[in-house]
């Protein structure tokens, strides 16, 4: 057993399922989605994207890149959250929460299409 | 013109994919890696437990700090810029966590900084920037150019021939100071070195092998199994190309010859036939010497003085017995000593006589071998094998008595590459 394997996999899968955690139930329904869950979604999907740099292997460069999507929207994400709760007027109406959670659903996708690459680059292991 | 395109391609695809030029970019990802996840976690967590620890308002009302300000207020602490306690004062217990956090995010700071620097100054680092920098310049040369791998002394001269002629060329060498006398700068156009081996062939593509400008390979270090390598690596990568090879060895000659149609030159083979030709017909040496001169060169001086008498041949090495074997074929007689550390075949060799500091003058002081001098007419000497001692000091003893043997020290084989 490779423990940078178990680690690599580890936040592969866990940026996934929070990923997951925060995108389920109502979209335009605030208090069925938690921040913390958000935040802590683009935190270790941020340190994903860390453990992945450095692979230069045609599958390395795929995970990076979906990665990077991750990244992209889940950041996108917390934006439009802040900005909701912060500065615009109206607070966190049912339309902006309906945007934020649709730009995790989107990173979802993204961190699925790793995940998938993961189990590939395991079964292939295997053949080998 | 595309090498592609030509039969044996799966070497060429093999070695065109090896060396990339990123590699720079992904040793400093990949070894960043750890120093980034380290303070990504620690701001993380400082960020959380600021959001988690309750406040309190200036009216005495329970207040708990969103993200954004929480990430706000991490961002401008952890970079020690602080603008202080926003958006407002806080209570005790908030104060204790950002203390806890000062110095979690200094520490996570000074650690990645630190892995960072240690990694500029490490010599992977260094050298993938060097063969970044080199591929960039030999991909970027539009003229047509030579490969030479081995910048020493043939190399330098050469060098100079080739860029007082207007052509370009790339360097490979193994030695640090060979490139870094390059760096300095004797020639006019930009010359793009690498400190590299060229025996490895992805070095050779690296320099422009299969560049279609790369006229021709020049294969001139001082070690025959490199050049070999290289003529092998040049003649299957890039069938067709010119290959120009120097070897001092008949064996690695025969097996150069097996890959293409390099030109092998063997500078002590050479020098025998040069050196038999002027003594058969100097004036015939004189012409070929003059027409394949560098340009701008003098005119070579005939070299009238060269008699046929016996000749003393001072080093029995690789060149020794190339020259015993050329002179003897002409007839002339030559006497042979050698200090006793090379391989002596030669059965009235006078072995070991050198063995002492001043080789010659010993040679000269003993009565025998005053001797064997006297009548002797030219000198020969294997530079390699004594430092050129022995000419030098020969000349100021044997100036007079011996005519012929003062034009000796133009025959001096230079092992220097």
């Amino acid at each position: 057993m490779n423990l940078e394997k178990v680690v690599f996999g580890f936040f592969v899968m866990l940026a996934a399922t929070l990923n997951f955690g925060f995108f389920i139930g109502d979209i335009d329904d605030p208090t069925v989605h938690n921040r913390y869950e958000l935040y802590a979604a683009v935190v270790v999907n941020l340190i994903a994207t860390v453990l992945k740099f450095g692979d230069r292997t045609q599958i390395g460069a795929v995970h990076l890149a979906t990665s990077l999507v991750a990244d992209l929207q889940l950041i996108a994400a917390a934006v439009v959250l802040v900005w909701a709760t912060n500065v615009s007027p109206e607070g966190v109406t049912p339309s902006a929460m309906a945007s934020v959670v649709s730009l995790s659903g989107g990173a979802l996708l993204a961190n699925l299409v790793s995940v998938v690459l993961l189990v590939i680059e395991t079964v292939s292991y295997r053949r080998r | 013109m595309s090498v592609e395109e030509q039969a044996p391609s799966r070497a060429e695809v093999r070695a065109a994919v090896g060396p990339q030029s990123s590699e720079a970019v992904f040793l400093v990802l990949r070894r960043m890696r750890v120093p980034l996840i380290v303070l990504l976690t620690l701001f993380a967590i400082s960020v959380l437990g600021l959001t988690l620890i309750p406040g309190t308002n200036p009216d005495g009302t329970p207040w708990r700090m969103g993200f954004f300000d929480a990430f706000y207020f991490m961002s401008y602490t952890a970079t020690t810029i602080g603008y202080g306690e926003l958006p407002q004062a806080f209570n005790d217990a908030q104060r204790m966590w950002v203390t806890l956090s000062i110095y979690l995010s200094v520490i996570g700071w000074a650690y990645a900084i630190g892995a960072l620097l240690s990694l500029v100054q490490s010599r992977p680092f260094r050298q993938a920037i060097a063969v970044t920098r080199f591929q960039r310049s030999v991909r970027n040369l539009r003229e047509p150019f030579w490969l030479m791998a081995g910048h020493g002394h043939t190399g330098d001269m050469l060098g100079t021939w080739l860029d007082d002629l207007g052509k370009r060329f790339v360097v490979v060498d193994v030695r640090d100071d060979a490139v870094d006398a390059l760096d300095l700068g004797t020639y006019t156009a930009d010359v793009p070195a690498i400190v590299a081996d060229a025996s490895t062939p992805d070095v050779l593509v690296q320099a422009g092998l299969l560049h279609p400008s790369c006229v021709g390979v020049l294969a001139l270090t001082d070690d025959d199994e490199a050049n070999l390598a290289v003529v092998m690596a040049a003649s299957v990568l890039r069938p067709g190309l010119q290959v120009i090879a120097r070897t001092s060895s008949a064996s690695i000659k025969a097996r150069m010859e097996a890959f293409g149609e390099p030109i092998v030159i063997d500078p002590f083979d050479r020098f025998g036939d040069h050196f038999a030709v002027s003594l058969r017909a100097p004036a015939t040496e004189q012409l070929a010497d003059w027409l394949t001169r560098a340009p701008e060169a003098p005119l070579p001086q005939p070299h009238d003085d060269i008699r046929p008498g016996p000749w003393i041949l001072y080093g029995y090495g690789r060149f020794g017995r190339e020259v015993t074997r050329d002179l003897r074929r002409e007839g002339v007689e030559v006497r042979i000593i050698d200090a006793g550390t090379g391989l002596v075949d030669e059965p009235e060799a006078e072995v070991g006589l050198g063995v002492h500091l001043h080789p010659v003058e010993d040679v000269a002081r003993t009565g025998d071998e005053l001797e064997l001098v006297e009548d002797v007419l030219g000198l020969v000497e294997d530079v390699d094998a004594h430092e050129g001692s022995c000419s030098r000091r020969a000349g100021r003893r044997w100036g007079a008595p011996c005519g012929a043997w003062r034009w000796a020290p133009c025959w001096r084989s230079s092992q220097a590459p």
